[in-house]
């Protein structure tokens, strides 16, 4: 009866005051009766989203899905996935007669046959290698700023998922138009798989459907790349973005952005708006490439033929990280023992990769039991704030683009006039010296950064004045950072490395001495957060200077205008700044009195 | 009733200091207002603000005008048999209108949003994750009231057995893809058998060694000396797609050079594999099975282009830079009476990359 009552005022409402229309609101109120949908535009509608530029890397990595999709879809309706035999008989006059599979001859017809089909075809290409990138950056954007600690560290692990999977994704679509790079591609896949211990060999036979091509590859792949991986995908993609809405988004520090709270534009109509233009930005301008660069000419290529190779070629970008381990593995790691072969020249670059992969997965986790922080964290950090994570991530990330550069050994040899072994052996020796090197200069200069904003809280910063002390000594006035603009350089907090104390038993456990020993290697080098207490006499100090340069100045120019026989001339040409009570530039030399130089003797000290 | 209870008691225990090792500091800066706010030009000078709005509009208005013009560009543009220039055309074309229609919708949005639209910043408070200690007791409830009503944790016997039978029931969908590959049959009894199909190759005795892709037999008296000729098996011809001639291709290839005699080491054993300063190995590398197609003829080395790996054909084809561990299988070869090059015999090892029966 109630209900019937509610229903009956509410439509009695939209009557006196529809918004959009009779017709919105009759239909508003019909999907709502049977949807309580209004329940979910309450709760989403006017969402609070904080906005930083970095935030929208994700978005690239989502609309060039959105526009992968598309593109692909559009593919499925042309491309045939079989590797049946024919000849050749389309537009592309070069290729016409030549003997090649129905994968092949589909692509070159959807390329060349069907208007329009070429530049979709290349929307595809180029949107994968955007999406692959976007989803790059964007983890690296989490990574740096701790957005992945609690309550985030399963939404890393759903988003690191997401990666494995849009580099699977662009792996099978690569061997799909069964041209001659792509069976090379499948080639090399095939030689590593056969590398692995006691499985490799079977793995590989009944992946090809029997031996090397065989005639069942691409259709497999197919049915992976447009069923099996965009549904994981898909799925996994849902689940990110509802973690993100559940947990909600991180803020950087800033005044009156705090732990509890996020500050920021509404989702209607402020994000539809942003992120809705964003998709067809990041759509058009992957047309626009598509429309101007040409990528995978599979006609130049020819069918897949075992024996010719073109020297040079490269692979997508993002399987280059793995080709370079290939290349970088020191020779003869391979021999028979137990009457089997174990290959270590593949299994080698295979469990680097495996390990990398998985300690960039798991990393959230460490990182947690290092701390032992149980706390929820919404604000982004600075990466200088967290200087041994900030450090481990350069290295992690030399370590990727040592391996990414060595995909392209050949090519920097013969560019650059190097021999193969000496660019080869230089990759080695920076695949160790690269991370270890960066991990210590990041960490120190991340350090430096801390003390560099500390002072400037405490000291002011440099304003470019310099004053004359009766002594004849110069100096500069620092003045004091606005209010607002202190909160981001001091709000972190830190760590104290892990005191390990014995059991009950008087022993100190195994792990417990690996995490004090971690925590130690995190925590050792750190600065202590500012007080309010520290900040309060600073900025006491600071104003007080301030004021008694001021006030020396003003008697100086006051006398000397007196001196010159003009005691009512202005005493500044211009009027202090509203803001900092300070004047752009004076011109002036300061006789100082003996408790000015005293300040001046503290402040010095204190430096 | 929930509405009622202390909003914050939820917060804090997720909130509360950390027992690891985080510092809490005892005065922490205290966090200031939000800063005021600044208004926009927009927001100041109604000229700008109507700047702003005829912009947007006429983004949008350019963008329909875009789409017209892809929509013409497809009927402008044919693409004409064998023109290549047409595709180029047709391309581009449809593509800049595309990308130009959809650009202006975006910056159009995106400067609507920015302009134009209130730039109020709102403070929304944020909730600790963790459900309210309340839900979490029913939750936990639910699941002890279905654990008791069902018995699943007191009935070890009917629980366990049900989950052997759902994870043995796993077994038959595993085992159905066996049937990836080929299994053998009476007819063809290696068919199933990839160690043994790795292990062979369609050269044997007396097959003479042709041009690739050609097919053409190559004489002796053909092979200069520094020459290099890819080389198929004569009989590769017979094979048909349907019948694996890439398969068998993809074993069979070899590289055929001709170096000085005195300059030639073969392995012991091998004295014999080769006729005149003639040797033919496996173009395959024992890396990862790209093929081995540079040959350096005044060094006499071959280099893989993928991964660089180098081989001293002067050598036996041993390694000698690179990824790759193993030699290039040789393939023996003489002459026959008419003046071919011919094999005599098959592989003694399996050619490409290594595999795990392998020895």
């Amino acid at each position: 009866m109630s209900t019937a009552t509610a229903t009956s005022r509410f439509q009695e409402e939209t009557k006196e005051k529809p918004l959009g229309g009779r017709f919105v609101g009759w239909a508003s109120n019909y999907i709502d009766e049977r949807t309580s949908l209004s329940g979910f535009v309450k709760e989403l509608g006017r969402k609070i989203f904080p906005d930083h530029w970095s935030f929208m890397l994700g978005e690239i990595a989502l609309w060039s899905f959105v526009v992968i999709l598309l593109s692909g879809t559009f593919l499925t309706f042309f491309f045939q996935a079989s590797m049946v035999e024919t000849h050749y008989a389309g537009s592309f006059i070069p290729m016409r007669g030549v003997e090649m599979s129905a994968a092949l001859d589909s692509t070159l017809r959807l390329s060349f046959d069907i208007r329009g089909g070429l530049l979709v075809r290349q929307i595809h290409h180029w949107a994968a290698l955007v999406f692959v990138a976007g989803i790059g950056v964007h983890m690296l954007r989490i990574f740096f700023t701790g957005a992945f600690r609690k309550p985030r560290e399963l939404n890393w692990v759903i988003g690191f998922i997401l990666f494995i999977l849009a580099m699977a994704e662009g792996f099978t679509g690569y061997s799909l138009p069964d041209d001659l790079l792509s069976g090379n591609g499948l080639r090399i896949i095939d030689g590593m798989v056969k590398g692995i211990p006691l499985v490799g060999t079977w793995i590989s036979f009944l992946l090809f459907g029997g031996e090397f091509p065989g005639n069942q590859i691409v259709g497999r792949l197919y049915t992976l790349h447009i069923l099996l991986l965009p549904a994981i995908l898909v799925a996994l993609l849902v689940l990110h973005l509802m973690l993100m809405v559940i947990n909600k988004h991180t803020q950087f520090a800033g005044p009156g952005r705090k732990n509890s709270n996020v500050v920021g534009y509404p989702m209607m109509p402020v994000y539809m708006s942003k992120m809705g233009g964003f998709f067809f930005i990041v759509f058009g301008v992957i047309v626009l490439i598509a429309s101007l660069f040409t990528i995978n000419p599979i006609w130049n290529y020819g069918p897949y033929d075992p024996s010719p190779v073109s020297a040079g070629t490269q692979p997508d970008w993002y399987i280059g990280f793995a080709d370079g381990a290939l290349r970088l593995v020191p020779p003869h790691l391979e021999f028979v023992w137990l009457d089997r072969t174990w290959s270590f020249n593949i299994i080698l670059p295979l469990l680097v990769l495996g390990l990398f992969i998985v300690l960039v997965l798991i990393y959230p986790f460490i990182e947690a039991w290092v701390t032992g922080d149980k706390r929820e964290h919404h604000i982004a950090q600075r990466p200088r704030h967290a200087a041994t994570r900030t450090a481990i991530g350069v290295a992690g990330v030399i370590f990727y683009a040592v391996l990414w550069a060595a995909a392209s050994s050949d090519l920097i040899a013969t560019h650059f006039s190097l021999t193969m072994e000496g660019v080869i052996h230089t990759l080695q020796a920076l695949l160790i010296l690269g991370p270890i090197i960066g991990y210590f200069v990041t960490k120190r200069i991340a350090i430096a950064l801390q003390k560099k904003d500390r002072e400037i809280v405490l000291h002011g910063y440099e304003s470019g004045r310099i004053v004359r002390l009766p002594g004849g000594e110069f100096t500069e006035v620092h003045r004091t950072v606005d209010q607002y603009d202190r909160f981001k350089l001091v709000d972190y907090e830190t760590y104290e490395p892990l005191v390990v104390r014995p059991n009950a038993k008087g022993k100190i456990g195994f792990w417990q001495n690996t995490r004090s020993a971690l925590s130690r290697w995190f925590f050792e080098d750190r600065l202590t957060p500012v007080t309010q207490t520290e900040l309060d006499a600073a900025v006491a100090h600071q104003h007080h200077t301030l004021e008694e340069v001021n006030a020396t100045t003003s008697a100086e120019i006051q006398g000397a205008h007196a001196r010159a026989g003009h005691p009512e001339s202005p005493l500044r040409p211009q009027e202090p700044d509203a803001k900092t009570g300070e004047i752009p530039t004076t011109p002036t030399s300061v006789l100082s009195d003996d408790e000015e130089n005293k300040h001046h003797r503290e402040k010095d000290r204190d430096q | 009733m929930a509405h009622e209870e202390d909003p914050l008691e939820h917060e804090r225990a997720s909130w509360k200091p950390s027992p690891g090792l985080a510092v809490a500091v005892p005065d922490p800066v205290q966090n200031s207002e939000l800063p005021p706010h600044r208004e926009r030009v927009t927001d100041k000078d109604p000229a700008a603000m109507k700047r702003a709005v005829r912009t947007v509009y006429t983004l949008f208005y350019l963008s329909v005008a875009a789409s017209i013009w892809a929509v013409a560009a497809y009927m402008i543009f044919p693409i004409e048999d064998g023109q290549i220039t047409s595709i180029r055309h047709n391309n581009l074309f449809i593509g800049l209108g595309i990308a130009l229609a959809l650009l202006a919708i975006g910056i159009g949005a995106i400067h609507w949003s920015k302009a134009i639209m209130s730039d109020k910043e709102f403070v929304e408070p944020r909730h600790a994750t963790r459900g309210r200690d309340t839900t979490r007791e029913a939750a936990i409830k639910a699941f002890a009231d279905a654990n008791e009503e069902s018995g699943f944790g007191r009935r070890a016997m009917v629980r366990n057995s049900l989950i052997a039978a759902v994870v043995a029931s796993i077994a038959p969908g595993v085992v159905l893809f066996r049937g990836l590959a080929p299994q053998s049959s009476p007819s063809n009894p290696y068919a199933g058998d990839p160690v043994h199909l790795l292990s062979q190759t369609m050269w044997k005795k007396g097959m003479r060694l042709a041009h690739d892709p050609s097919g053409v037999p190559i004489k002796a008296s053909d092979v200069t000396l520094g020459s290099a000729f890819h080389v198929i098996p004569e009989a590769l011809a017979d094979v048909s797609h349907a019948e694996g001639y890439l398969d068998e291709k993809a074993k069979a290839i070899v590289l055929l050079m001709r170096l000085p005699v005195d300059q030639l080491h073969p392995e012991p054993g091998h004295e014999d594999w080769g006729f005149d300063g003639i040797v033919a190995y496996s173009k395959v590398c024992t890396h990862v099975g790209c093929p081995v197609a540079l040959y350096e003829q005044q060094t006499h080395h071959l280099l893989c282009p993928c991964h660089q790996s180098q081989f001293d054909v002067s050598h036996g084809a041993r390694v000698i830079f690179g990824p790759a561990a193993r030699a290039l299988p040789q393939l023996p070869i003489e002459v026959d009476d008419e003046g071919y090059i011919v094999a005599k015999s098959d592989f003694h090892e399996p050619v490409g990359p290594s595999f795990w029966e392998r020895h």
